[in-house]
């Protein structure tokens, strides 16, 4: 009987405790900077896209929200087309985890509402930021061997240059 | 004005202001709910959220009305209707303030609100049988129990009042506390009938018939539609009735210094509604064997203590030494 006296005198104190609420739309919350939201295409330092159209992310999707397009110029790979349906997406992340060149990345934002299911397809327009996002100094290309035009095999970062095999020096 | 016309002004005006009231209350329990878990509740329709009322009306007016094809059919529309005016009816006998009330003087006014909330039992298990369902049933079996074992020792609790007052009106029990509220000399008598009160409103901890966790929603678990909307707005109404009640018997009613005695009689009842609530808010529900054994155990022989009390010190009193 005491106990739920004071059972009652301790939840009316809470007449005076502050509010967990966050009023949302006129009070925004705090969103942890790897939230999972809104999914970006970065692009590397020198303003290039950094995706290389490998696939692994529409590999990796549950959904199978993600759809793309391989294409090839001067020995590099682009996505033709890359296309996220957000009707689709669940954010789980697994595309930014499965992603080699950190192309694909998300971001704290989730205030993406339509009227129309189709305005939910983003396309790689929609997708591409001009920024490198998360991973400020990576270029894929600066660091993998494949050759490009501009930079031959061995002239990527900490590369040495390839052997001659055929040559007599040691 | 002739009695006929006041009379009636007074019927349509308790009638307009308890309903109201009622929807009212809705948005009260939330906001209080919310401000007792951290939360601020609906403040989103209008100012403070006070259009939440508003809005929760027309929604559960434009529902459909439905009967479950399984249920009996004439029970199953009769039973809301039953927990409406029963207590509705019940109103009639308490004095708001000297002018208003519809029948305060009634001479046997507080057997009256007894029957009327003994009546208010067959809402639900008429409702709990005729759904046809077993959680339902269920919840109708418990809330036969329950009242009936509650509504025992509400009876015997108020008896003391009786006593000391000389009266059933209750009118005459608010006069008999122009010097002295009875809460003082009747507190065992007042934590009875509050305790016997929130069984009979079959509120938190009480509220075994509904019992969300266990039946589903109890004994109107198949209504919808504005079937269970009056079911709701019994029991917001029962609430400011056994609020209002307590405050005639044991808070002196309408009396009070100063402020008029409207507005003494709505704030000493508009503290008992807030009680309930916070008891909402604070108390887990007992389990069902508890709550039987608490009634029979505990609170009647505490009924019939007071009653034993009150009557020696009534007779001591009055003989002549």
């Amino acid at each position: 009987m005491l106990s739920a006296l004071r059972t009652l005198w301790l939840t009316f104190l809470h007449l005076f405790h502050r509010r967990e609420t966050i009023r949302y739309p006129e009070q925004k919350p705090y969103l942890a900077p790897r939230y999972r939201g809104r999914i970006i295409l970065s692009r590397d330092p020198d303003g290039e896209e950094r995706c290389v159209s490998c696939y692994l992310c529409a590999v990796a999707c549950p959904v199978d929200c993600i759809s793309l397009q391989k294409t090839a110029e001067d020995g590099r790979w682009y996505p033709e087309f890359f296309r996220i349906n957000f009707s689709r997406c669940i954010f789980c992340g697994y595309c930014e985890e499965a992603c080699p060149t950190y192309a694909i990345q998300l971001t704290p934002d989730f205030e993406m509402s339509e009227y129309e299911r189709r305005n939910l397809v983003y396309e790689k327009e929609d997708l591409l930021i001009s920024g490198t996002g998360k991973y400020p100094g990576y270029s894929f290309y600066r660091v993998s061997g494949l050759a490009i035009p501009g930079k031959d095999k061995g002239e990527a970062e900490g590369e040495e240059p390839p052997v001659d095999v055929k040559g007599l020096l040691p | 004005m002739s009695p006929i016309v006041s009379g009636l002004l007074n019927v349509v005006g308790i009638l307009i202001v308890l309903v109201a009231l009622a929807a009212g209350l809705t948005w009260i329990e939330r906001r209080l709910l919310g401000f007792w878990q951290d939360r601020y509740g609906p403040n989103r329709a209008g100012p403070f959220g006070l259009l939440q009322a508003v809005a929760d009306m027309i929604k559960i007016l434009f529902k459909q009305d439905w009967v479950p094809p399984f249920a009996d059919r004439p029970v199953f529309i009769i039973a809301p209707a039953v927990a409406m005016v029963t207590v509705l009816l019940a109103f009639a006998v308490v004095p708001v303030s000297p002018s208003i009330g519809i029948a305060a003087n009634l001479n046997i006014g507080l057997l009256f609100f007894l029957a009327m909330s003994s009546l208010s039992v067959y809402s639900i298990v008429l409702a709990g049988w005729a759904s046809n369902s077993k959680y339902s049933l269920l919840g109708g079996m418990r809330a036969a129990a329950q009242m009936l074992s509650y509504e025992v020792f509400m009876g015997l609790s108020v008896i003391g009042v009786v006593i000391i007052a000389g009266s059933f009106s209750l009118g005459d029990i608010v006069d008999a506390q122009h010097r002295l509220w009875f809460i003082i000399p009747q507190f065992l008598g007042f934590v009875v009938f509050v305790i016997a009160g929130i069984a009979e409103t079959r509120r938190l901890p009480f509220d075994l018939p509904e019992g969300e966790n266990e039946l589903g929603a109890g004994f109107h678990t198949e209504y919808s539609g504005m079937k269970f909307g009056m079911f709701f707005v019994a029991e917001y109404i029962g609430i400011v009735l056994i609020s209002a009640i307590i405050t005639t018997l044991f808070l002196g009613g309408w009396r009070g210094p100063a402020l008029p005695p409207l507005l003494w009689f709505l704030i000493k009842t508009g503290f008992f509604i807030g009680f309930f609530i916070l008891l909402r808010a604070a108390l887990p529900r007992p389990r069902y064997d508890q709550l039987m054994a608490c009634g029979w155990k505990v609170m009647l022989p505490l009924a019939l203590l007071n009653i034993l009390l009150t009557g020696a010190v009534v007779l001591a009193d009055r003989s002549p030494v």
